[in-house]
């Protein structure tokens, strides 16, 4: 077992509620317990709706929390003064999944990517700050030159290298990837992800990477976990992920990913879940996945089970997964 | 079978502030009857432009070229008046979006969408068409189907709201079904369903369906041909056994293996470099040219004529030229 | 949005490039009144309520004034309460937008019912009340004007704010740890200048109507400083017997008016970055 220090961000019983439509409660997520070690990629997936974004966000301090710790260092996020609070946000950033919606589009690409350098005095006068934007434009595989133009003129995949550069220029250690390939092309997406993974060697980067994509996900992480409903389903390493799946979620939602193989397609077995996913508001007694599960019995509909460990680095909530 | 459709030389322009776009240029293929044919290429290659160009969907400041001809059962549909479109539309050919929400009139409940749509196009009492309706939502899989025709599109989640534009498109029978990005903006074990659902019916009834994505995982899971379009133009066309297990066009190649696996362990994920050219200005040759790995002098000067690889398989590309 | 595509949408359409023609016209004929013969003051009772002639090219009024000079200077006047008015008040409007919408909770509520109040007082009666206990000059008028166009600024810009806040440019700057302040002049007011823009040019026409309404009342400019409406008011008498008196700065009101509206609602199209891409 690995020491709790060596932990870069650990979440115990994490909650965050939105208030909806007047005295509603949306547990967007409701008590989530994790840890990310440092220099590792932990992957969180699930479908819309499962507090994945939320998750990411709460973690750096972008939404306030319900209930719940987030302790980056050992120290709790929600919890810090002023000058604490800016010094995190120099340690811990975010990527963002729409490049359309994440840029300004009143502003220059070089002012975009020195807002963070200017915010924490990290360069003195212009010609500093200008050859930093250059050296960050070229880290991220951009034309130093395109600094004085507007976010208009790129595409959707230059857009999110510029996105990346702007989170990198504050030299952090940690960063949330927030669906950053969601929006782009195959071929980009590649690129992006490529991008991503040799940032993380050469600078020794953090990542919690949110995405709805498993295929990528189990690409770049080195650990995998699955959201359903605002609570953690199973996390694993990302190859116990599909060779041993535990949850009967995670089964289902493998199932479903079609595989760019028409002999593989055909062989495919799906596991088919009963009806929809039920609304945040009101997630239903016991498990939440209870009510869609093909090995649901009484005991699911009762208790809600915790989080197991029930193998080396892998952990599942699910009563029965011993039988199935 | 022979072919429903024929397109040759389609070509289509769009006018706006920034040049005139040329988002489809000289395209010819085939559509076999009773069989499923995807179009897959990436945002901007035209693929969507095409199909409503199928549609007749094409409106200022969008231009259908003189010399394009769309031969629906040979009847060339470009030529037909504006009555002639309206019953094409919706008894022969048909179309899913990928947005339901947008698609669907949210003041109207469903029922009334359904039957309004056979009531234009046939004479028959409104109970009659009320009973048909019922019985097209039960087709794709919605239960409850006379309660759910009285209630309005923001009442159904997002794999019901397409479920239900699935069965809008498939009233009156058409002989073709054109979906374009069908489940994009769905989650994937919703999607799955929802192809399916498709799949069966497809099957059963021998719909000839165009199914244009740009997720080849999907296109693996349900085409029997595909079309591969890139730049505005078809670069590739062959069976779904030719395009995955023999691609010929490198950009082909190139795509296949920017996509993640689940079932394989990669080390890399190859890329493809650079951007789609500028669709307002075109290059003359080969569009891939600029980003392609074997690249020759000849492919920046002029596009390569159609080489037959095999009576399903062919392809555009200099390097294929003697292998005929 | 780029410059250049905006630029040939703006000069591409024809309504835009009219109204601001007449309007540039307009101002530069005010701005040039003084290279009039005539003071627009000066009384000569001898040449009172004149046709059109060669010599007062649209005649003079009851007290023998020039009435072109006269609403050349008028137009200054009205021209430049119209803009003083509408720069105060989108100063105003913005600011308190801004705060309101990106602050939101009890800031927003209090914000937006001191809106919905302004906004029930029957603006041109509580002037002309207030003006009893006021020195009446230019500056009062810009104020009392301004203090009633504000709220539908306000308006605007809270709504823009709102999705504004929520866009993820904002959560980045957020993120990486820049200033409220410097965010909001920095991502949030940038991008509210398509709106504002609109504001003040449907502000700039509903201040010269307004003004016009008081000065012909009486209560907004004082004699024998002209404005549009003034004039209008000391044309009223004679209207029968001299309409060109009142035609003049009545039609001057009716074009920049008209101009500014349709200016507004043309810019609106333009700047609209779903219409352009």
């Amino acid at each position: 077992m690995m020491n709790q220090t060596d932990y870069l961000l650990e979440v115990i019983g994490l909650k965050k509620y939105f208030k909806v439509g007047g005295r509603k409660t949306l547990r967007a997520v409701d008590g989530v317990s994790f840890y990310i070690r440092k220099g590792e990629t932990l992957g969180v997936v699930g479908e819309s709706g499962c507090g994945k974004t939320t998750c990411g966000r709460t973690c750096l301090g972008i939404y306030d929390k319900t209930d719940g710790q987030v302790l980056y260092r050992g120290a709790d996020v929600h919890c810090m003064n002023r000058a604490e609070r800016q010094k995190f946000t120099k340690q811990a950033q975010i990527i963002f999944q729409d490049p359309y919606a994440s840029l300004d589009p009143k502003m220059k690409i070089q002012n975009i990517i020195a807002e963070g350098i200017r915010a924490h005095k990290m360069a003195s006068g212009r010609d500093e700050i200008q050859e930093r934007v250059s050296t960050l434009l070229k880290t991220v595989g951009l034309d130093p030159g395109y600094g004085s133009r507007y976010v208009h003129e790129f595409s959707g995949g230059q857009r999110q290298r510029i996105g990346i550069a702007r989170a990198l220029a504050v030299e952090p250690e940690f960063i949330v990837c927030d669906e950053p390939i969601s929006a782009l092309d195959v071929s980009i997406q590649a690129q992006i992800v490529n991008l991503l993974d040799r940032l993380q060697e050469e600078r020794g980067l953090t990542y919690l990477f949110i995405a709805h994509d498993l295929s990528m996900v189990k690409y770049i992480s080195d650990r995998v976990m699955v959201m359903y409903l605002g609570k953690i389903m199973e996390i694993t390493t990302s190859k116990a992920l599909y060779h041993s799946p535990r949850h009967p979620y995670t089964r289902a939602l493998l199932s479903a990913i079609p595989i760019p193989d028409p002999a593989m397609a055909k062989k495919k077995v799906r596991i088919p879940m009963e009806g929809e996913m039920p609304s945040p508001v009101n997630p239903p007694r016991g498990c939440r996945f209870q009510n869609r599960c093909p090995y649901a019995v009484e005991i699911c509909r009762e208790a809600e089970p915790d989080l197991k460990e029930i193998g080396e680095e892998h952990y599942a909530a699910c009563h029965r997964w011993a039988e199935i | 079978m022979g072919n429903i459709l024929q397109v040759e030389n389609l070509s289509v322009t769009f006018r706006t502030h920034a040049g005139e776009i040329q988002a489809v240029r000289d395209v010819s293929f085939t559509i076999e009857e009773g069989a499923v044919t995807a179009i897959v290429g990436e945002s901007g290659c035209g693929k969507s432009v095409t199909s409503k160009s199928i549609m007749g969907l094409i409106q200022k400041p969008g231009m259908v070229s003189g010399e394009s001809k769309i031969l629906f059962r040979g009847e060339n549909i470009l030529a037909y008046t504006k009555r002639q479109w309206e019953s094409y539309r919706g008894q022969k050919c048909s179309m899913i979006f990928q947005d339901a929400l947008t698609a669907l009139n949210p003041t109207m409940n469903i029922g009334r969408q359904i039957t309004e749509k056979i009531m234009v196009h046939e004479k028959i009492s409104r109970q009659k068409a009320w009973q048909e309706g019922i019985r097209m939502l039960e087709l794709v899989g919605i239960p409850n189907a006379p309660m759910r025709m009285k209630q309005y599109p923001h009442e159904f989640s997002g794999g019901m709201r397409q479920r239900v534009m699935i069965a809008i498109a498939l009233t009156l029978n058409p002989q073709l079904l054109i979906a374009d990005e069908p489940t994009t903006a769905l989650d994937v074990t919703v999607q799955a369903d929802i192809l399916d659902m498709m799949k069966e019916i497809q099957q059963e009834h021998g719909m000839t369906v165009i199914l244009i994505t740009h997720d080849l995982g999907i296109v693996a899971d349900c085409a029997r041909h595909i079309i591969v379009m890139y730049a505005g133009k078809v670069v590739e066309t062959g069976s779904a056994e030719d395009i995955f297990y023999r691609p010929a066009h490198p950009y082909t190649k190139a795509l296949l293996a920017a996509v993640p696996r689940l079932d394989l362990e990669q080390g890399h994920l190859e890329t493809i470099e650079g951007a789609p050219p500028n669709m307002a200005n075109p290059p003359k040759g080969c569009p891939f040219a600029d980003r392609c790995p074997r690249r020759l002098s000849v492919c920046g000067k002029e596009f390569p004529q159609n080489t037959r690889l095999s009576e399903s398989h062919q392809v555009c590309c200099w390097l294929q030229r003697g292998n005929e | 949005m780029d410059r250049k595509v905006m630029k040939k949408v703006f000069f591409s359409n024809k309504m835009t490039v009219l109204c601001t023609g007449l309007l540039l016209a307009v101002m530069a004929a005010s701005l040039l009144a003084p290279l009039s013969p005539y003071d627009p003051d000066a009384v000569n009772v001898a040449e009172k309520l004149q046709g059109m002639s060669s010599k007062h090219i649209f005649g003079t009024d009851s007290l023998g004034r020039d009435t072109f000079t006269r609403a050349l200077y008028g137009g200054r006047v009205s021209l430049l309460v119209g803009f003083a008015a509408m720069c105060v008040a989108v100063l105003i409007g913005t600011f308190i937008g801004t705060v309101s919408g990106y602050k939101g909770g009890k800031v927003d509520s209090i914000c937006m019912r001191v809106v919905d109040v302004f906004l029930s007082v029957p603006s041109l009666l509580f002037i002309i009340v207030v003006y009893a206990f006021m020195p009446r000059n230019m500056v009062t008028l810009v104020l009392m004007l301004a203090s009633f166009s504000w709220t539908k600024v306000a308006r605007v810009v809270r709504a823009q704010t709102l999705t504004l806040k929520e866009r993820d440019f904002v959560t980045a700057a957020k993120a990486l740890g820049v200033r409220q302040s410097a965010v909001i002049w920095r991502h949030i007011i940038p991008n509210l200048m398509p709106q504002i823009i609109v504001a003040s040019s449907l502000s700039i026409a509903n201040a010269i109507l307004d003004e016009s309404a008081l000065s012909f009342l009486g209560y907004g400019i004082q004699l024998p400083m002209a404005s549009w409406g003034s004039m209008l008011q000391s044309a009223q008498q004679y209207i029968l017997y001299n309409p060109i008196c009142a035609v003049i700065p009545g039609s001057l009101i009716l074009i920049t008016v008209l101009c500014f509206n349709v200016l507004g609602d043309m810019l609106q199209q333009i700047l609209d970055p779903k219409l352009v891409k």
